[in-house]
């Protein structure tokens, strides 16, 4: 049984999009109003399910072909490389540093290993859920 | 508020352990997830409700609300998340291998060895 | 780390290196790589001789936990060296034996010359440490080797039943002993040894003096296999004969001897313990030797003669206690019964170790130690003969060797006794020499027993396996060794009194002696016709009158009850243990989870419920409270709602739509109570998480719920309400109880200058609390990990259908 969702399929996309640059924007305001790499990354793997909703599993995995369980270990890799980073600067693990740039464009913008860290947040939640949900999906 | 938010947390932990003590395998699985929803609870009105302004600093208020139950919550609602996720998959596979999901007919004895 | 420190290492770090040499060098026994280094440690630990005969000590300490006190001090002093030169010599001579007594081809020698040099290194380590705590340490260590050496041919039964008993026992007694140590640093302050001694007096009066006492004398007792812990060494001759030889009945055993010694300096003014100990002491001897006549087994005889001999240098300790209440040196006899002790130690490690080699031949020769089948021996093996001859009599107490001396000076300890007014001896004392001249006849007998049942009778080839002839040189080489040092002490007894006994008794009596001055040793042959001497004529003329008539009265022990005995005890004990732990255990284990759940939540009832009540923890105060709105009313409502919906659905749909408005009525909590971030992220988890249940169903059955009875039902309600009342009554105390201000005024203050940030709880997660979600992360891509595995690796069924098939 084949059904025929043109509406949602196209509606999917365009609110695929709105989601992601919702979901990065929480993410980037993260350190100064609510949001960061949690809300994020669960927005973004939000999107990602809706599409897989729209469409079937094949056509999402052709149109982002991302291997989720590498996400994870990426964000793990960001996570604790920026904690440990601190170490080659002789201060304790997990010591972070921020400083304010003028930066074209964006004006006084402040920039801080802590986002780093918590791009490696966003990561593994996106990989964490869509690896969880994939998995599932996909097995018989 | 605090009182009643202290009786509803009882009330959904109440509830939690029912489910969890079914012989259900799905009913103990909504049970854990209750279980979660009436920790956070509970941890938010320990750190006082309504107190003050959101913690976020641009609000410029005299006062806040306790940011610290908060990222707590945080950690642990992603935390449940993964939880009932491993609770669903350990479900099904047993489902799938064992052929039932009633907890009397899932004990496990040393003769099974 | 002195050098000190590296020769109790050294064996443990040349065991590291055994195996490789074996494997590298299967050719050559590995024995010969390992006995060097006895062989150096003798000789180099010869050269602090000059030093304890001054009655000087060495120490050397290295800090291991400075925090607590526990340091690694390694402290030469008479006693300690006495120890030493045992271990390492009487180590090197079996290992030396050893290396003819093991095949290199057949047995496994990597396993053997790692467990003794492990045991060499834990036993040195035992003597030469100050510190009580790095004492236990390796006194554990011994029995761990002990263990290993005894089970050492694992494939036999009796091997691993005699390792597990000797096991069982030793490590009961450390624990104790533990116990005893922790008591008196906790009296003392300290862990030193020295330091403990030099509050003797003080610790005497402490009200825990006795317990410590009774502790360390329990730990004593098991390890030197006094009554009734001595079950274990009969059984741990189970063990390769150069094992028993050495850890049997030369060192390990010995090492409960030495603790009573070194801690007689602290315990030796009390009654107790020169009743206890000396009366354990003395009670073993005369058991073990009157059970060691009925043996078959050689090495049985030898078992109980040496639990025996042990209980007579235990009881010359205790008793020697009798010795600090006299004040001057010169008249005061009661030394004697010290140095007896000492003395009788290293004799006993001669003729001991000679004995035991001696048998290992025989057995090593003909195949059986069964002494109902040996006999007539005498001209076939000469050589082991005379050994035997030399180490029985000499065990016997006759002249002119070692043990002649030193069971001369037992009697003359135990006769001086009875003239003692200290402890009521004027009522008891009389018992002492008389049991110990009754220890002695049996001894005599078993030692007679042991030379002429094997050698003297007839000779019966049928019964043995193999053809009995003189065993290899190589193999008599340690016994020979052995036996000449048995009558070279036996006739030139002061060679020893000032280089190793006078310094040890010292150590053990110390404060009897004057600063500046010494302790006298001087042992005699001969000094005439004396209470002694006729003792010790008794014994031979009796002891040779029952042996005569053995079989007449052999019967005498049938009459002694097999049922009571002490090994039925430890037996049946274990069978309980065993036996009651695996029905309580099956009990409560039911494999149901709800049960244990019951368990769970009965205990956080009951034990939450108590402390609220005892505690009078309750309260209750709603002045502090924030109001209750309209919108917060409605939530509830729905709230409730939902709760009830999903206790009463039939349905699963039902009860995960339901799951999803109690998340969503929760995330709308987080909004009204000022929580932006988990109300964003609890919305979204929400949606995905029951995506993920949906998912799941396609998985899992349709039936939602079992048929549960209404009792069953009842009971879980009945728990759950206990559940949420305790949680409620907790959570209103908590709130109307505030002890201690908020610490969110930090977070509040610094979130700006010191993170830089303006969203306290975003900061405080990737901040000042990053390690939390580092680990939050990390522990997410477990679980999902788990997920993949679980879902894509499925168990190959294969092999069990093919096994049906």
């Amino acid at each position: 049984m084949k059904t025929n969702d043109v509406i949602f399929q196209t509606v999917a996309k365009v609110v695929f999009f709105m989601i992601i640059f919702f979901a990065v924007r929480i993410f980037f305001a993260g350190h100064y109003y609510p949001g960061g790499g949690f809300v994020g990354g669960l927005l973004t793997s939000g999107a990602i399910v809706l599409l897989l909703l729209a469409f079937d599993m094949k056509t999402v995995k052709k149109g982002l072909p991302i291997d989720f369980k590498c996400l994870i270990g990426l964000g793990l890799l960001f996570g604790a490389g920026t904690a440990a980073g601190s170490l080659l600067f002789n201060v304790p693990f997990f010591t972070h540093a921020y400083d304010y740039f003028q930066l074209p464009l964006f004006g006084k913008t402040s920039l801080h290993t802590a986002m780093l860290f918590d791009l490696g947040v966003y990561f593994v939640v996106i990989g964490v859920t869509m690896t969880i949900i994939q998995t599932i999906g996909e097995s018989e | 508020m605090e009182i009643l938010m202290c009786m509803i947390a009882g009330l959904l932990f109440a509830a939690a352990v029912y489910l969890m003590l079914s012989k259900s395998l799905l009913r103990i699985i909504i049970g854990t997830g209750l279980l979660s929803h009436g920790t956070h609870l509970m941890l938010l009105t320990m750190g006082g409700l309504k107190t003050g302004t959101v913690p976020v600093l641009g609000e410029n208020a005299a006062a806040y609300t306790d940011p610290i139950p908060q990222a707590l919550i945080l950690t642990a609602i992603v935390i449940s998340f993964g939880v009932t996720a491993v609770f669903l998959v350990i479900a099904y596979r047993a489902y799938q291998e064992l052929g039932t999901d009633n907890m009397d007919q899932l004990r496990g004895t040393e003769s099974d060895d | 780390m002195s050098l000190l420190h590296w020769a109790i290492l050294a064996p443990f770090i040349l065991a590291a290196f055994v195996p490789f040499v074996r494997k590298k060098a299967p050719s050559i026994h590995t024995g010969w790589f390992v006995f060097v280094l006895p062989v150096v440690l003798f000789v180099s630990f010869l050269q602090y001789l000059p030093v304890t005969m001054n009655n000087d000590s060495v120490s050397k300490t290295v800090s291991w936990i400075p925090s607590l006190g526990i340091d690694f001090t390694a402290y030469v002093d008479g006693l300690s060296l006495l120890f030493v030169l045992l271990i390492t010599g009487i180590g090197a001579l079996v290992v030396l034996y050893s290396t003819y007594y093991l095949s290199k081809t057949k047995e496994s020698l990597q396993h053997f010359y790692v467990y003794l040099l492990m045991f060499m290194g834990a036993m040195l380590g035992v003597v030469l440490s100050d510190n009580v705590i790095t004492l236990y340490m390796f006194w554990e260590l011994t029995s761990i080797s002990s263990f290993l050496l005894i089970a050492y041919w694992f494939d036999r039964d009796r091997s691993r039943y005699g390792a597990m008993k000797s096991m069982l026992i030793t490590v009961f007694g450390g624990l104790m002993m533990l116990g005893g140590f922790a008591v008196l640093s906790i009296m003392g302050g300290t862990f030193s040894i020295r330091e403990l001694a030099a509050q003797a007096p003080e610790l005497n009066n402490h009200p825990l003096f006795l317990l410590a006492m009774i502790l360390i004398l329990l730990g004593a007792f098991t390890k030197s296999a006094q009554f009734p812990f001595y079950i274990w060494l009969p059984d741990a001759m189970e063990a390769p004969t150069p094992v028993s030889a050495y850890l049997h009945s030369a060192t390990m055993v010995k090492a409960g001897i030495y603790l009573v010694a070194r801690f007689s300096p602290i315990f030796a003014f009390s009654s107790y313990w020169f009743w206890i100990v000396g009366a354990v002491g003395l009670f073993t001897m005369v058991w073990a030797s009157f059970n060691a006549v009925k043996q078959t087994d050689l090495k049985g005889i030898l078992a109980f003669s040496t639990v025996s001999q042990l209980g007579l240098i235990m009881c010359l300790l205790g008793v020697s206690s009798a010795a600090l209440y006299f004040d001057s040196l010169d008249d005061n006899l009661y030394t004697a019964a010290v140095i007896a002790a000492v003395f009788h130690l290293i004799n006993h490690a001669t003729f001991k170790g000679s004995l035991f080699m001696v048998v290992g031949i025989i057995d090593h020769e003909t195949g059986t130690r069964d002494i109902r089948r040996l006999g007539g021996l005498m001209s076939l093996m000469p050589v082991t003969f005379t050994l035997s001859v030399i180490g029985a009599f000499s065990m016997a107490g006759l002249p002119p060797f070692n043990g002649f001396l030193s069971k001369e000076m037992f009697f003359l300890s135990m006769v001086q006794l009875t003239e003692l007014n200290l402890f009521q001896l004027e009522t008891w004392g009389m018992l002492l020499p008389v049991l110990a001249w009754i220890g002695s006849v049996f001894t005599f007998i078993y030692s007679i027993i042991l030379v002429f049942n094997v050698f003297g009778g007839k000779f019966q080839p049928e019964k043995l396996e193999k053809k009995p002839h003189e065993a290899p040189a190589g193999m008599l080489i340690s016994p020979i060794v052995l036996a000449a040092l048995v009558i070279l002490f036996g006739l030139f007894p002061n060679l020893l009194s000032y280089s190793l006994i006078q310094p040890a008794a010292a150590s053990i009596v110390p404060s009897i002696i004057p600063a500046g001055d010494q302790l006298y040793v001087n042992i005699y042959f001969w000094h005439g016709i004396t209470v002694e001497l006729l003792m010790t004529i008794g014994v031979v003329a009796v002891g040779i009158v029952l042996y005569k008539f053995l079989p007449k009265w052999i019967g005498l022990y049938d009459y002694f009850p097999g049922k009571v005995t002490l090994n039925q005890f430890y037996n049946s004990s274990l069978y309980v243990a065993e036996r009651g732990s695996n029905s309580l255990t099956k009990a409560y284990m039911t494999g149901f989870i709800r049960s244990y759940l019951v368990y769970i939540f009965a205990f956080f009832i009951a034990i939450l419920g108590f402390t609220m009540w005892a505690k009078n923890a309750f309260r209750f105060d709603a002045s502090n409270t924030a109001p209750i709105g309209f919108y917060e009313a409605g939530l509830l409502v729905v709230l409730c709602i939902s709760i009830v919906t999903i206790l009463m659905a039939k349905s699963r749909l039902t009860s995960i739509i339901a799951l999803g408005a109690v998340g969503y009525s929760v995330s709308l909590f987080f909004v009204i109570f000022r929580a932006p971030d988990l109300a964003l992220t609890q919305l979204v988890i929400e949606t995905v998480s029951t995506a993920l249940f949906l998912l799941c169903f396609y998985h899992l059955p349709k039936l939602y719920r079992h048929e549960e009875k209404i009792g069953f039902q009842i009971g879980n309600a009945i728990i759950a309400a206990g559940v949420g009342i305790i949680v409620t009554l907790i959570g209103i105390s908590a709130h109307s109880t505030k002890l201690f201000s908020s610490i969110n005024e930090y977070y509040i203050e610094n979130t700006y200058s010191k993170a830089g940030g303006e969203n306290m709880v975003n900061v405080i997660l990737v901040d000042f609390r990053g390690f939390d979600t580092l680990f939050e992360i990390s522990v997410l891509s477990v679980a999902a990990l788990g997920i993949y595995g679980l879902i894509k690796l499925r168990m190959e069924k294969g092999g069990e259908q093919h096994e049906n098939k």
